[in-house]
């Protein structure tokens, strides 16, 4: 069967999946509809908040990323679950114990202030529609590339079941569905992994193959043969770090406590029913992700490894043919720089950047045609680069073609473009829901009419989560250009604005209203005005001697989280404590029980 | 732990706390060091070795390796520490329904 057909059907058959979902999980009050009734069993909570985390960027992204940053990706792999470990001991089970059902109820009602969860609401529906918008497009891509159908249309299918089980099922839809999508994106990594890992090392666990020696030469190490591969072609070793230490200390951190302060991530927690619970699914919801994150960097150097092997020095006319098929995607391009028709991989730009042409951009004719060169290869508007590199290739590809490079089998590929699709479609809904109770709840509930019926907010959320749909929708089909920088920089934000606050909120009982509002504001000013200026004002300063001790403005989070807890606690004690019945809160969530209403324990227990 | 539990709820909450706070600050200690210490600060000094019998240079393997395995143990080690800590406090056997409802 074609990959193609072997696609359709693997991807139909999850769908159907999601569908029936959707069908068996409608909901009928609020509760259910924003936290699936707060009974969500750990282990089931820990599947959805893997999937729910690991989005678009993380199944298709990551490894690419990490391919071609060597050891200095690692602050990927760490920032994306080192956050984690933040998240279960610091946030999570007081949040749970507090029991609302969102981050701005927490802001607002620990800060007793109506703009305090005002502004939260605004940064989590902001933060959420920037990262969905990715997610959809993740969408677009898959289908495109895989189902030959027009990016639009593949957006549209991905909507349609995403309404169906967003809007019927709210969190209690979204919950099982991600579980199911949890299945189907680990099964769909861990597949091809394995099945190269073999291949290459012998070893049928990549983590373990990828400190294994090759197949081809016993006693050369894979990291070994690839560093040396990436010297002999003047690149530095796969090995080694280059970044800055302070930089790589800085992205980390930023990304870490991002992680921990992203609010549809947070809101998972309320899903089970107690504080012990809320522990134990962090624990599970790491585990989950750890298979896949620790799995990524061993599909990185497979990838790497087989895709300098393959194409490196071959003659164009003799190239493998997903070679071809990722060049007419237009995320590989090839100029014959030294005219000897053979593929050249070396460091630096392939392509120029001209003002006309800022990115890599295909030649087409009047009819839209592709135009082909000598050896027929298609041809670009860029004019080469001064260095010897020939090939383009986009970072993002290396997950999806690291089966084909690899010749496995078709279905292996079908199941690659189910599982980006179930990691794609699991965060967007995990973000729609946020952005619906941010509506629904935190701003008409709980701020404009406070008398809104049961019966009511419901519809409300639902038709929230109808709207957000097409809001993302739209955003996949049409995204505005800055979407892939914000995402990055969304985890910054987080990092100075959402966790300082909840944190202090929690382990500071002093800490005022005052005091939080001026170090969230001096946070996010400073973290976004770092951003806004090297990202959009003055792209071309975006150079490591202009940054403040030099830090790029993925790491300036750090910066802006330090700021925030300094201005928080300088405000806080030069201005009033909080009222008394905000301090008993503090305490409250601070013990799993009650202590004055139980009996001590019974000797037996203790121990 | 061998402390005494304190008699009285409000000495009790106390003490609960204090030993929370204990827990975290060293789970947290061996966090950062895990991350920010051997995979981050002393990474090129760490690639100087390697895992015996593996290609892994010990920094590099922190990083894109070793760090994640020990935050999934630094967590269920908690898990465990704050369950015997909320039985020996008797919230052990909870698993009721918790927050208010709207």
């Amino acid at each position: 069967m074609s990959v193609q057909l072997w696609t359709w059907l693997i991807v139909g058959v999850s769908f159907t999946l999601y569908a029936g979902i959707a069908v068996w999980s409608r909901v009928a009050s609020t509760k259910e509809f924003y936290v699936a009734e707060g009974n969500v069993h750990p282990v089931a909570n820990g599947m959805a908040t893997a999937a729910d985390w690991m989005s678009a960027a993380s199944f298709l992204g990551m490894a690419g990323i990490i391919a071609f940053a060597g050891r200095d990706g690692g602050i990927y792999l760490m920032g994306w679950t080192g956050g984690y470990v933040l998240l279960a001991l610091l946030l999570a089970p007081y949040l749970r114990k507090f029991g609302k059902y969102t981050v701005p109820d927490f802001i607002g009602d620990r800060y007793y202030s109506s703009t305090a969860r005002v502004v939260a609401v605004l940064c989590a529906i902001f933060i959420s529609f920037t990262y969905v918008a990715g997610q959809m497009r993740g969408v677009g891509v898959v289908f495109s590339r895989f189902l030959e159908v027009d990016i639009t249309l593949g957006v549209l299918i991905g909507t349609l079941i995403v309404f169906m089980y967003a809007v019927m099922g709210g969190m209690k839809g979204i919950t099982y569905t991600q579980v199911a999508q949890y299945c189907v994106l680990i099964f769909a990594y861990l597949v091809p992994a394995i099945f190269i890992s073999i291949m290459l090392t012998g070893n049928p666990v990549p983590q373990l193959g990828l400190g294994g020696n090759l197949v081809a030469e016993p006693n050369v190490s894979l990291l070994d043969k690839l560093d040396g591969m990436q010297r002999e072609l003047g690149f530095d070793a796969y090995t080694a770090g280059s970044a800055s230490t302070i930089e790589v200390f800085c992205v980390t951190m930023a990304l870490m406590a991002g992680t921990a302060g992203l609010p549809h991530v947070i809101i998972r927690f309320y899903t089970v029913p107690d504080m012990k619970a809320a522990r134990t699914s962090a624990g599970w919801a790491l585990l989950f992700i750890a298979i896949l994150y620790t799995t990524a960097p061993a599909v990185a150097v497979f990838a790497k490894t087989n895709f300098i092997t393959t194409v490196h020095d071959q003659p164009y006319r003799e190239i493998p043919s997903w070679f071809k098929t990722w060049e007419s995607a237009e995320l590989i391009g090839w100029v014959d720089k030294d005219s000897d028709g053979r593929v050249d991989y070396r460091p630096g730009p392939a392509f120029a950047r001209t003002e006309d042409y800022p990115k890599p951009t295909f030649q087409h004719d009047a009819d839209g045609r592709e135009i082909r060169g000598e050896h027929g290869q298609l041809l670009l508007h860029n004019p080469p680069s001064p260095g010897d590199n020939e090939v383009y290739v986009d970072r993002d590809i290396m997950v999806l073609a690291n089966p084909e490079i690899a010749q496995l089998p078709n279905w292996v590929i079908g199941l690659v473009a189910a599982g980006a699709l179930a990691a794609a479609l699991s965060t967007a809904a995990g973000l729609l829901l946020v952005i619906s109770t941010a509506v629904a709840h935190d701003f008409c509930k709980r701020t404009v009419f406070p008398n809104l019926s049961e019966k009511g907010e419901l519809l409300l959320a639902r038709i929230a989560a109808a709207a957000a749909v097409m809001v993302a929708a739209y955003l996949g089909i049409n995204p505005p250009g800055f979407v892939a920088e914000v995402v990055a920089f969304a985890f910054g934000l987080a990092a100075a604005s959402f966790f300082p606050a909840i944190l202090l909120g929690i382990f500071v009982r002093r800490v005022n209203r005052e005091g939080a509002v001026a170090g969230m504001l001096a946070g996010i000013t400073f973290t976004a005005a770092y951003i806004i200026y090297f990202a959009f004002i003055n792209p071309t300063a975006n150079q490591p001697e202009n940054w403040l001790w030099g830090i790029s403005p993925k790491g300036i989070g750090t910066l802006g989280m330090l700021l925030n807890f300094a201005v928080t606690l300088v405000v806080t004690f030069l201005t009033p404590p909080p009222p008394r019945e905000v301090q008993q809160l503090v305490e409250n969530i601070r013990v799993p029980v009650d202590f004055a209403e139980r009996p001590a324990p019974a000797e037996g227990d203790r121990g | 732990m061998a402390t005494e539990i304190p008699a009285s709820a409000e000495a009790k909450r106390r003490a609960y706390w204090r030993t929370n706070l204990t827990i975290l600050a060293v789970l947290l200690a061996v966090w950062f060091l895990a991350s920010f210490g051997c995979a981050i600060l002393w990474a090129d000094a760490l690639d100087a070795f390697r895992i015996p019998g593996t290609g892994f240079k010990l920094g590099f393997w922190m990083g894109h390796q070793g760090s994640i395995y020990i935050f999934v143990l630094l967590i269920w080690i908690y898990i465990w520490l704050m369950n015997r800590l909320d039985r020996r406090y008797g919230a052990g056997e909870e698993f009721t329904h918790q927050g208010e409802d709207i």
